[in-house]
């Protein structure tokens, strides 16, 4: 992979992802040893820069840097120089000034990881940035398919709820449809429209219209952070067209994969029967998130194609 | 210079490894083999078929991908590609014979020692390698050598085992991949 940056999984190639994909099959079984360390990326700096809350990205990342022995240093906004009114191209600088050789970074605008990524010689690894883009979580969930069903190709993925707020839906679709993957949409029309039509998906409407089809039913959180107003009329509504509950399991495929980014809500999107199905990859999602991560630090900083400016 | 080695030459100095491993081990007790990737592997199952054979008994068999503990991963001279590390035995106690087809600058050896302790604690380590061509840039020496041969360090050496014919074998130097 001859990359500086990972922003998005829009115009990465299928050759570029199998290669993470497989990478990451990789680094799985470094997570099952007794001592969970490589000496790779020794003396190596990965901060990371979180404008939003997270636990399992910023745990996976954390860890994953940990594990290929690279120095992790995390930096949260809510305690940090941001609250004094530091712009965001400063605290840039500055970290560059301390030599980082990757920066994982979580913000709310679109766009900020690659404004970053433009302007300083470190290596940018884009951990949500707004409605945009979620690589890592796109390809951990392409790594679960993968292992579940055994390959992407020719499988009809459903993505249920909120899509049009979902970062995580929007790398999936890239990531999906470049994979030669189905991919079908269902949502309120307010968070799922039409027009996502021209990435290559279907959409429909509720769960019901997806769910005797779906060899994967990807559900998504309601970004209440993110809703404009009168886009949700009531979480039990919501749930009534929209939730996966046992009735529905039921129904939809034997072997149907359950996917969740997480955080749950649970009793919203997914009932709590069904989030704790053997059906349901959720936790798998989680292990193989870290080994996703490692792969992309290993391939962004290893080797050919590596951050040569820092080498030196 | 081209072949230097070629089937039924490589048969022998392997066989002879073999019977040379059983001997100073005093028997395949407590023995495992681990073949490095990618060369080692091919010589390693040889090795270790050839052993089962002299001692009546299958030795467990390991393999082992350095790619993760090299020393210039950051050099920027070729793609790293993961292989896979397969341990199927805990090597704590036992003795293990670590097999690789050169031996060269021996930092292939050393990373692999760096490995080994990741997965445990082997009471002893030996190393087994089918061509020693010399150069060596650290202090690592083989227990058994199949061959020592005498390159200039910018020679190019291959081995090529086939090990569904492997009469069909052969080891060259500054050779363009000759049957």
């Amino acid at each position: 992979m001859k990359r500086k940056d990972m922003l998005g999984l829009r115009g990465v190639s299928r050759s570029e992802i199998e290669e993470i994909l497989d990478t990451a099959e990789r680094f799985k079984a470094i997570s099952k040893r007794k001592i969970k360390k490589v000496p790779t990326l020794r003396g190596r700096t990965v901060i990371t820069l979180f404008y939003e809350n997270s636990t399992r990205t910023k745990v996976s990342f954390d860890l994953a840097a940990k594990r290929l022995s690279a120095d992790g240093v995390g930096i949260s906004a809510s305690t940090s120089s941001v609250k004094k009114g530091e712009t965001l191209m400063d605290t840039a600088r500055n970290l560059n000034a301390m030599q980082p050789d990757v920066v994982v970074m979580r913000h709310p605008c679109a766009g900020a990881p690659h404004m970053l990524a433009e302007n300083f010689p470190f290596s940018v690894i884009n951990a949500g940035d707004g409605i945009n883009e979620h690589p890592t979580q796109a390809l951990l969930d392409m790594l679960t398919i993968r292992q579940k069903l055994g390959g992407i190709e020719g499988k009809t993925v459903a993505i249920v709820g909120d899509v049009y707020h979902s970062r995580v839906a929007r790398s999936n679709i890239y990531g999906l449809v470049t994979m030669g993957a189905r991919v079908l949409l269902a949502g309120p029309g307010t968070m799922c429209r039409k027009e996502m039509e021209e990435l290559g998906v279907e959409v429909r409407h509720t769960i019901d219209d997806v769910l005797e089809d779906a060899d994967v039913l990807m559900m998504l959180r309601i970004q209440r952070e993110r809703l404009g107003p009168g886009m949700l009329s009531s979480s039990r509504e919501y749930s009534q067209l929209y939730g996966l509950n046992m009735e529905r399991l039921k129904r939809a495929k034997e072997q149907v994969l359950v996917m969740h980014p997480g955080p749950i809500n649970r009793g919203v999107e997914l009932d709590t029967e069904v989030a704790d199905h053997q059906q349901s990859a959720i936790l798998e999602q989680v292990t193989n998130g870290v080994a996703v991560r490692m792969a992309l630090l290993f391939l962004l900083l290893g080797g050919e194609g590596g951050n040569d400016d820092n080498i030196a | 210079m081209s072949v230097v080695m070629r089937g039924p030459d490589i048969g022998r100095s392997i066989a002879r490894m073999a019977h040379a491993i059983t001997e100073s081990n005093g028997g395949v007790d407590g023995l495992c083999i681990v073949g490095i990737h990618t060369g080692g592997v091919a010589v390693a199952k040889l090795l270790s078929v050839l052993i089962g054979r002299i001692e009546g008994v299958s030795v467990p068999y390991g393999e082992i991908d350095i790619t993760l503990y090299r020393d210039d991963l950051y050099t920027g001279l070729e793609k790293p590609v993961l292989g896979e590390t397969r341990l199927p035995f805990d090597l704590t106690g036992r003795t293990l014979v670590l097999v690789d087809d050169v031996l060269f600058t021996g930092r292939t050896v050393r990373a692999c020692l760096d490995e080994i302790m990741d997965y445990g604690r082997p009471s002893k380590v030996q190393l087994a390698v089918l061509v020693d061509r010399g150069h060596r840039e650290l202090p690592i020496a083989a227990d058994f050598i199949g061959r020592s041969i005498i390159t200039e360090k910018s020679d190019k050496v291959d081995v090529f085992i086939n090990l569904k014919a492997p009469s069909d074998s052969w080891v060259s130097v500054n050779g363009e991949g000759v049957a």
